[in-house]
C-alpha cells in the first residue's frame, strides 16, 4: 500500500490542528535495524565495529553500564590513572619542570616533550650521538645512581627513575657518571677512557 | 496438627527461614502460617517497583523493617531506556511515611532518587540505619547532606554507581559529632569530598568496616585515614599517586608502615587512579583478600599487575580488565585455586582490542579454578572447543556471562556458530541461573537451554536465533525463567502469542529490535490484563496512526497487581 501521496494522509485519523500540516507517516519497517543496517553499509558486510564508532550511542553495545562506560573510557582518563611523575632540572634554567613518565612511549617521545618544556633542542639528538651533544639527560635511578638516560630498555627506565637531569656536556666530564657496560656499583668491565 | 502451637511459636520457627524465597513459599502453606508469617516479615524484596503499590505492602506486611526496591529494567544499564522512563522512590517514601511502619534500610536499584524523598526519608524514620544506592540518579549532595544530618543512627551508606551532581556544600560534614555509629561508608562515585571533615568522621567511627573512597582523597589521606581505621575489613582507594622524588619517600613509609597493621583488609578495591611504583605498599595485604577488584584501576597493568596477583593466593572474587591478557589470566589460574568469581571487562569496548583476552584466558581459568560459579568475561573470541573444555572443567556455573566484543562472531577455527560450546554449558551446569549469550548463534542453541537449563531464571539474548522456534524453546523449556530480555533478534508476534500465560510466571520481559508488532502486543495486553504491556516509542516524529503491523522498537511488559501505572511519560504507551 503506497503510503506517499496526498490521497491517504487525508483518510487517516490523526492528532493535529485543523487545517495544519500533514505530519510525516514513517513506516516503521523500514526504520533501520541498527546493527544490520550496520553490517549492510559497510563494504565487506564484516562487522568491523570501530567503523561503528559515531553509532554507538544507540546500538549499546557492548553491554558495559554507562557508569563504568564515563569512568573507564575517556581517553584521558585513561591516560590520567597512571601517574608518573618525576622533577627534571636543566642546567641553566631557574626553575624545575616536571613530566609524567607513562605519558611517553619512548625516549624520542620524552626527549622531545623535555626539548618543548625548556625551549630547547638538542636532547633527541643526545640520545643517538652521546659523544657530540651540548646536552646530556641524566636520571637519579631507585638507588641513588645517576645514569646516562637511553641505556636501558624503556621500561625498565621508567620503573627505575625518579628524576630527571638535563646537564651540560662541559658539566658531564666531571660528575661521576656510571658508564656504559658497567655494573651498578660504577665498576667498569671496560677499562675507562 | 499446627493448630496446637501459639502464633509465637510459629513465628519464632519462621524467624529461621530468612531467604525471600522461602519465606514465600512459608506464607502459601495455609492460612494461619500466611498470618503468622506476614506479621513477622521484616525484610521484603520487591524486584519490580510497579507490579505492586506501597500501600499494599505496608498493609500486608506492617512489620517492615527493610525494603528492597528496583526499577528501570536491567538494559537501562546500556542506555536503551530513555530518560524519564519511570522508577521513582518519591511514592515508596511518602506512603512508608504517612504509615507507621519502622523502616530502617532501604536498598534501591535503578531507581530515580530525588533530594525532596532523601530529605523525607531522613526525618521519617528515626531507627533508619542503612542506605544502598545503585545505579541511582535525580539527586544532589544536598540529599545525602539531608540523610548525613537527620539519621542519628545511621550505620550504613553505599552509593555505587549513581549518577549524582555535586553541590558545593559538604555534605560530609553534616553528619554532628554524636555520629559514631557507621559501619560503612561507600562514596567511589562523587568526584568530590571534603577530606578534613571525612578524617574526622572516621575517627569518631571505630565501628567502620568498609570504606570507599572517591579520587579526590589522595595517598597522604589514606594513610591517615588507615592509622584511624585499621580495623577495616573492605577498603576502596582513591587516589594511589606519589610523585617519585624524595619529598614524597615519608609519606610512602609511613605508609607502608601503616598498611602493615591493617590485617583485617580482606576486600580491596578502587585504585581509580594510581602510580604503579606505589603499588609495593599493599603487597603485606595481599595475602589475606577474598575480594579484589581492579576494573576501575586502568593504571595497573603489565608485570605491576601481575606482581600484584601473584600475591593473592587466598582470592575468590577477581574483577580485572582484559589488559590482563591471556597469560594473566594463566597466572590467576596458577594462583587463586579457591577463585570462585572473576569478571573480566573491556578496558577499550571499541578499539582494536590488542590487549584482550580470548579462549585461551578462560580454558585455562577453568583449568586451574575448578570452584569458578560465577562468570563475567568480555572477550576478542570464544570458540566451541574452549566453551566444552570450561563446561568440563566447571561444573558449578550459576552465573555464566559471555560478551564477545563482536557479537555475531562464530567460532574463528571452525567458522560454526557458538550453539554448541554454550549447549555444553547448560548441560553441565544444573544448576545455572544467569545465562547472556553472545556470538553467532542460531536456534538451536535455544533448543539446548530449553532442554537443559532447568534452574535458568535470567537470560540475555543479543543479535541471535533464526525464527520464533528459538524463543519458543526457551519460554517452554525453562520453567523457572524470572526475567527474559531480548534486543536485535529474529523473534516475532508467533513466539510471543503461543504461551501468554507464561508471562504471570515471569517478572518481566524486554523486547527491542525485534520482529514483534504493535498488533501483537495489542493482542497480548488484552488477553492478559494482568500483565502491563508498555511500548517505548523515541521517534522524533511521533506516528500519529501506527498500523497494527508495524514492529514495535521496544516493548517491556511485566506482571503486576496494580495495573498501567500513572507516572508513564508521554513516550511509553501501556496497551490495554
Amino acid at each position: 500500500m503506497e503510503k506517499e501521496g496526498l490521497g491517504l494522509e487525508i483518510t487517516e485519523l490523526r492528532l493535529g490542528l485543523p487545517g495544519g500540516s500533514a505530519p510525516i507517516l514513517v513506516d516503521k519497517n523500514e526504520k533501520k535495524r541498527v546493527f544490520s543496517d550496520i553490517s549492510g553499509d559497510l563494504d565487506n558486510s564484516s562487522t568491523d565495529w570501530k567503523l561503528t564508532q559515531t553509532k554507538n550511542q544507540t546500538v549499546g553495545w557492548p553491554p558495559v553500564c554507562s557508569y563504568r562506560r564515563k569512568n573507564n573510557f575517556q581517553e584521558k582518563d585513561r591516560l590520567e590513572t597512571s601517574k608518573m611523575y618525576v622533577k627534571v632540572s636543566m642546567d641553566g634554567a631557574p626553575f624545575l619542570r616536571k613530566v609524567d613518565l607513562s605519558m611517553h612511549k619512548g625516549y624520542s617521545d620524552l626527549a622531545e616533550a623535555l626539548e618543548k618544556l625548556f625551549d630547547c633542542f638538542g636532547i633527541g639528538e643526545s640520545l643517538k650521538d652521546m659523544e657530540n651533544s651540548e646536552q646530556v639527560p641524566i636520571y637519579e635511578d631507585k638507588d641513588g645512581d645517576w645514569m646516562l638516560m637511553g641505556d636501558v630498555p624503556w621500561e625498565m627506565f621508567i620503573e627505575s627513575c625518579k628524576r630527571l637531569r638535563i646537564m651540560k656536556r662541559s658539566e658531564a666530564k666531571g660528575f661521576g657518571l656510571q658508564p656504559k657496560g658497567s655494573d651498578h656499583k660504577g665498576n667498569s668491565k671496560d677499562v675507562a677512557k | 496438627m499446627m493448630n496446637y502451637f501459639p502464633d509465637e511459636v510459629l513465628e519464632h520457627v519462621f524467624d529461621f527461614v530468612t531467604s525471600h524465597r522461602d519465606r514465600n513459599a512459608v506464607s502459601l502453606v495455609c492460612k494461619l502460617w500466611y498470618r503468622v508469617e506476614r506479621y513477622s516479615r521484616q525484610r521484603v524484596f520487591i524486584g519490580n517497583c510497579y507490579a505492586i503499590s506501597p500501600e499494599r505492602l505496608i498493609a500486608r506486611f506492617p512489620g517492615v523493617k527493610s525494603l528492597t526496591l528496583k526499577g528501570k529494567p536491567h538494559f537501562a544499564d546500556f542506555n536503551l531506556v530513555p530518560q524519564d522512563w519511570g522508577g521513582y522512590v518519591q511514592p515508596w517514601i511518602e506512603a512508608l511515611a504517612r504509615s507507621r511502619i519502622g523502616l530502617e534500610e532501604l536498598r534501591l536499584k535503578r531507581m530515580v532518587v530525588s533530594d525532596e524523598s532523601l530529605d523525607v526519608l531522613s526525618r521519617s524514620f528515626t531507627n533508619f540505619k542503612s542506605l544502598v544506592l545503585v545505579s541511582c540518579e535525580g539527586f544532589t549532595t544536598d540529599g545525602l547532606a539531608a540523610i548525613a544530618a537527620n539519621c542519628r543512627f545511621l550505620r550504613e551508606l553505599d552509593l555505587q554507581e549513581n549518577e549524582i551532581e555535586e553541590k558545593k556544600n559538604h555534605w560530609l560534614g553534616c553528619f554532628p559529632d554524636s555520629c559514631t555509629s557507621l559501619v560503612s561508608l561507600n562514596f567511589a562515585c562523587l568526584k568530590e569530598i571534603n577530606l578534613a571533615a571525612l578524617e574526622r568522621l572516621v575517627a569518631r567511627n571505630p565501628n567502620l568496616k568498609s570504606l570507599k573512597l572517591n579520587r579526590a582523597v589522595p595517598l597522604e589521606a589514606l594513610q591517615r585515614i588507615l592509622m584511624r581505621a585499621p580495623q577495616l575489613v573492605d577498603l576502596g582507594t582513591g587516589s594511589f599517586v606519589l610523585d617519585r622524588d624524595s619529598d614524597d619517600s615519608e609519606t610512602y613509609r609511613k605508609l607502608r608502615t601503616t598498611i602493615l597493621k591493617c590485617r583485617s583488609i580482606r576486600n580491596l578495591s578502587g585504585f581509580l587512579e594510581v602510580a604503579p611504583h606505589c603499588l609495593p605498599a599493599i603487597y603485606p595485604i595481599c595475602v589475606n583478600l577474598t575480594y579484589l577488584n581492579l576494573s576501575y584501576a586502568a593504571g595497573i597493568h603489565g608485570s605491576e599487575l601481575i606482581k600484584l596477583i601473584r600475591l593473592c593466593g587466598k582470592l575468590q572474587r577477581l574483577w580485572i580488565l582484559d589488559c590482563i591478557g591471556d597469560k594473566g589470566l594463566e597466572i590467576v589460574a596458577s594462583t587463586c585455586k579457591d577463585l570462585q568469581e572473576l569478571r573480566v571487562f573491556p578496558s577499550d569496548p571499541f578499539g582494536a582490542g590488542h590487549d584482550a583476552v580470548t579462549e585461551t584466558g578462560l580454558v585455562a581459568i577453568s583449568s586451574g579454578c575448578p570452584k569458578l560459579n560465577s562468570l563475567l568475561y568480555f572477550c576478542q573470541q570464544m570458540t566451541n572447543a574452549a566453551l566444552i573444555a570450561v563446561a568440563k572443567n566447571c561444573p558449578n556455573f550459576i552465573r555464566f556471562r559471555l560478551c564477545i566484543l563482536d557479537p555475531t562472531k562464530p567460532d574463528p577455527v571452525t567458522m560454526q556458530p557458538l550453539d554448541e560450546g554454550f549447549g555444553a554449558i547448560v548441560q553441565s551446569s544444573k544448576r545455572l541461573r544467569r545465562l547472556s549469550l553472545s556470538g553467532l548463534l542460531t536456534d538451536r542453541v535455544f533448543l539446548y537451554i530449553g532442554m537443559y537449563a532447568e534452574q535458568l531464571e535470567m537470560l540475555s539474548i543479543a543479535f541471535a536465533g533464526e525464527s520464533d522456534k528459538g524463543m519458543l524453546y526457551v519460554l517452554n523449556g525453562c520453567k523457572k525463567l524470572r526475567k527474559l530480555e531480548i534486543r536485535d533478534s529474529p523473534f516475532g508476534d508467533m513466539a510471543l502469542l503461543r504461551d501468554v500465560g507464561k508471562y504471570e510466571t515471569m517478572r518481566s520481559l524486554w523486547m527491542s529490535s525485534c520482529d514483534v508488532t504493535l498488533g501483537g502486543c495489542k493482542t497480548l495486553a488484552k488477553k492478559m490484563p494482568r500483565l502491563n504491556v508498555e511500548i517505548i516509542n523515541e521517534n522524533d516524529q511521533m506516528e500519529f496512526a501506527p498500523e497494527d503491523s508495524q514492529k514495535v522498537e521496544k516493548m517491556y511488559l511485566y506482571r503486576t497487581l496494580v495495573g498501567p501505572r500513572k507516572d508513564a511519560p508521554e513516550f511509553v504507551w501501556t496497551l490495554v
